[in-house]
């Protein structure tokens, strides 16, 4: 076996020799010039792999703090009566304890504190930067072929500006007045207005401050992912040949660099409101009884310029999660991934129709409803292409002998996660069901599965996936497993009786519900809800645990292509080196899918098609 | 990090600095895009000032759109390595793009005059807050144009590929924000 994997590798790196492309990179580089010391090898990298772990665990510990926060709130919210006064040492303030009982209550403005934080770090800091940052950059580079970034300097800078955001953020926790409380979107006049609430001073400023570093750093590595898959593809690496990773982070950065700056202008607009006296969004407002002179201006201009970038930021999200989805269950199937072509249209319908579909998010903010008819068909036609990848998705699992491991069993995961909340949202996209639905737990359940949950299987199936090409080692098979299922049933029990919430009316948002008749019946739900969340929440450490454990102690890789993969980010060294390959680069003879084709199970792409053999497409 | 550039697999393709810089300008656009958007939705909903754009901003114009010329001539300047050329056009263009901002200023000071003052109508601040983004674009040209100056007259003379390089990169920023005042200009000029 071992002489067996020998000889493969050795045929692997002589085929690159005859074949691959010289750049001369080794000749000019003189080793490597950025080991030069500590500080420049792991903290100001330039090398996309280290940029990609740095993106991962900054990632990580956001996902850790915003997770954590949501646990807080589901404490209030399923056992409003019990007391929290055991969370004083962590919280301080915000705990209020009542002198005489001794009971502890979380603040009601640091409640709407905790649900801001946590949209806002889950959505942007996790499932933007640590989703699409980490694996852009591990692999874009790595699969096209490419000896790095094509400016290696901006995605530094990307990562940095990430990180400068995130140290904003994080101190806008520790402020007085606490963090921004008006929700993750923002709306004015809760963010517009200072006075409007705690949250809405200081906490506001840095809030905006923080995402406007976030943009900088987004648009900083979006410029550099387009420029890269456009320009540094090696020999033989034609758009067609791309692995559909590549393809979902080429169009997310697409979506990303159209939309973004959308954003910023909506908070530009914002920031003149709050600071100059200008009135874009502000009209006739009363505080305090007293009349504020800010006229002509209109809320729903925000909304329009937020969900701009809002809608297509969804699948910012999800696209980099489908893209890995699709690579990890052709691998682990050992079939070629299920209509390409059509995977690759899909990605393409999807980023379009992201980009006229925002409205569906304000059907009840006062859109003239002739209006709201346009965005109801655009939103219900994304089903399409959706759809299409779902099937194809089934399609490569039927009959294939699958591979069941912690990667796979979170890419099916990811399916299955997709589906249910895919579906609800033909349910939201209806302006008239939307009436009903609309700011229920309903609408909770379904963005949770459909971008939350989903994205983060996603995620999972790619760090375990590619965690041996990142450290060198694999992480713990057990552990993961029991981490995959411990989450999919956590998940589910957290998000599928929120459905029956919402249909039933329960409100998002709210800081406790047992003053309204009609939702005492909830009371056990929540509860349970609740305890599903604390125990998810600590399936999640133990993945932190077993991420952590086997960066340095993990089963070692011992060949370079563990997962017999065809992609070429196989081909390079188990230790990495700067540039990637050794040597030449590998030249891409064929289509990255060419599982159990002619009887082999798989075949790389660096392989050139045999005399007898036909090229797939 | 240059040399992670050179990698050319025998295709003749645009840049690598040069296609980002492209990509960033479209990403730049959107955020004009998004404010004149935001301009016409508010306008339709009514409550707004009417009143004309200063004259200024007519004078501008031309400046710009003269010191984006001035500059592509120092380009060709540079690349028939006529060297004096090269470097008096070059401070032309910065003298001009300077001139444009004071023009700019003297159009906010018109408007004031004329009874639009800042905050008075969202019809008024949206000239000012779209001028003003522009304004600050400008000025990052300016910078880059000054770092153009820098090698200009820092370095010996000579036209090599990085170089070439470099002054392709800032004429194309500075079209840009010409090209972006352009749209500005008669996006204001025709959507009172």
């Amino acid at each position: 076996m071992a002489h067996a994997t020998t000889t493969v590798q050795d045929q692997e790196t002589k085929l690159i020799e005859e074949l691959g492309y010289d750049d001369h990179f080794h000749e000019h580089e003189h080793g490597d010039k950025y080991k030069s010391n500590f500080i420049t090898k792991y903290i100001f990298s330039q090398d996309h792999k280290i940029i990609a772990r740095q993106f991962l665990i900054t990632g990580i510990i956001w996902a850790i703090i915003g997770a954590a926060m949501s646990v807080i709130f589901r404490l209030q919210l399923g056992f409003p009566d019990e007391s929290l006064a055991w969370l004083q040492p962590l919280l301080g303030k915000w705990i209020e304890i009542d002198a005489a009982t001794g009971v502890g209550k979380l603040s009601q403005e640091f409640y709407y504190a905790l649900v801001t934080m946590h949209g806002t770090i889950i959505v942007f800091f996790v499932l933007t930067a640590g989703l699409s940052g980490t694996f852009s950059n591990l692999l874009i580079p790595f699969q096209i072929g490419a000896r790095d970034m094509a400016s290696p300097f901006l995605n530094m800078l990307s990562y940095w500006f990430f990180f400068l955001a995130g140290v904003v953020m994080f101190f806008s926790l520790f402020l007085s007045t606490g963090p921004f409380a008006g929700g993750w979107v923002a709306y004015p006049p809760l963010s517009a207005l200072p006075q409007a609430s705690d949250g809405s001073g200081a906490g506001m400023t840095l809030w905006l401050i923080s995402l406007t570093l976030f943009v900088v750093s987004v648009g900083l590595g979006g410029i550099n992912y387009i420029t890269t898959v456009l320009n540094l593809r090696t020999k033989g690496m034609n758009m067609w040949r791309m692995p559909l990773t590549v393809w979902a982070f080429f169009i997310t950065a697409i979506i990303a660099l159209l939309s973004f700056p959308v954003l910023v202008s909506g908070f530009l607009l914002l920031m003149f409101d709050r600071g100059l006296g200008t009135s874009f969004y502000l009209n006739e407002i009363f505080i305090g009884g007293q009349a504020l002179d800010h006229i002509g201006g209109s809320p729903i201009l925000y909304q329009h310029l937020f969900w701009f970038l809002g809608h297509p930021e969804v699948y910012i999200i999800i696209l980099p999660a489908m893209g890995l989805v699709s690579e990890v269950l052709s691998t682990h199937c050992r079939k070629p991934i299920f209509g390409y072509k059509a995977m690759v249209y899909s990605i393409l319908a999807i980023a379009f129709l992201s980009f006229i579909v925002w409205a569906h998010h304000m059907f009840m903010a006062g859109v003239n409803p002739f209006i709201s008819n346009f965005f109801v068909i655009f939103t219900l036609i994304i089903a399409v292409p959706s759809a299409v990848k779902v099937f194809n998705w089934i399609s490569t699992m039927y009959k294939a002998n699958i591979r069941y491991n912690s990667a796979s069993l979170f890419a099916i995961g990811f399916v299955s996660m997709f589906i249910s909340g895919g579906l609800t949202g033909i349910f939201l996209g209806n302006s008239a069901i939307d009436i009903q639905m609309h700011d229920t737990y309903f609408v909770v359940a379904h963005f949770h599965i459909v971008m939350g949950v989903a994205a983060f299987f996603g995620m999972f199936a790619g760090i375990y996936h590619w965690f041996p090409k990142m450290y060198g080692r694999f992480m713990n098979e057990t552990l993961g497993r029991i981490h995959f299922w411990g989450t999919l049933i956590g998940a589910y029990a957290i998000f599928w009786p929120m459905h029956y919430l919402g249909m039933a009316g329960v409100p998002r948002r709210y800081y406790r519900f047992d003053s309204f008749e009609y939702l005492r019946p909830f009371e056990d739900m929540n509860q349970f809800i609740t305890i599903a969340a604390i125990i998810t929440f600590g399936l999640q450490i133990l993945f932190v645990v077993n991420f952590f454990y086997s960066i340095w102690k993990g089963k070692k890789m011992t060949t370079k292509n563990p997962w017999g993969a065809t992609t070429i980010e196989w081909t390079t060294p188990i230790e990495p080196i700067h540039g990637n390959w050794p040597g030449k680069l590998p030249a891409v003879q064929r289509w990255p899918y060419d599982y159990g084709k002619d009887g082999r199970e798989f075949i790389p792409q660096i392989e050139p098609i045999g005399p007898n053999e036909t090229e797939v497409h | 990090m240059e040399l992670t550039l050179k990698q050319n697999t025998g295709r003749s393709k645009i840049h690598p600095h040069k296609l980002a810089l492209w990509v960033g300008c479209a990403s730049l656009m959107m955020m004009f895009a998004a404010l004149t958007s935001a301009y016409i939705v508010r306008q339709s909903a009514g409550n707004w000032l009417e009143f004309t754009l200063p004259e200024v901003f007519k004078y501008s114009t031309a400046t710009i759109i003269l010191s984006s010329v001035v500059l592509h001539a120092s380009y060709i300047a540079f690349k028939r390595e006529n060297e004096v050329g090269y470097k008096g056009l070059l401070v032309l263009a910065v003298i001009l793009g300077l001139a444009f901002l004071g023009l700019q200023y003297q159009g906010w000071i018109q408007l004031m005059e004329n009874g639009v003052p800042f905050t008075l109508n969202p019809s008024g601040d949206f000239v000012y807050v779209i001028s003003w983004l522009h304004a600050a674009h400008v000025v990052g040209g300016i910078a880059i144009l000054a770092v153009a100056m820098i090698h200009a007259f820092g370095l010996p003379f000579r036209v090599s590929p990085k170089r070439k390089l470099r002054f392709e990169l800032s004429l194309t920023y500075w079209h840009f924000v010409d090209a972006l005042w352009v749209y500005v200009f008669f996006f204001l000029t025709l959507y009172r």
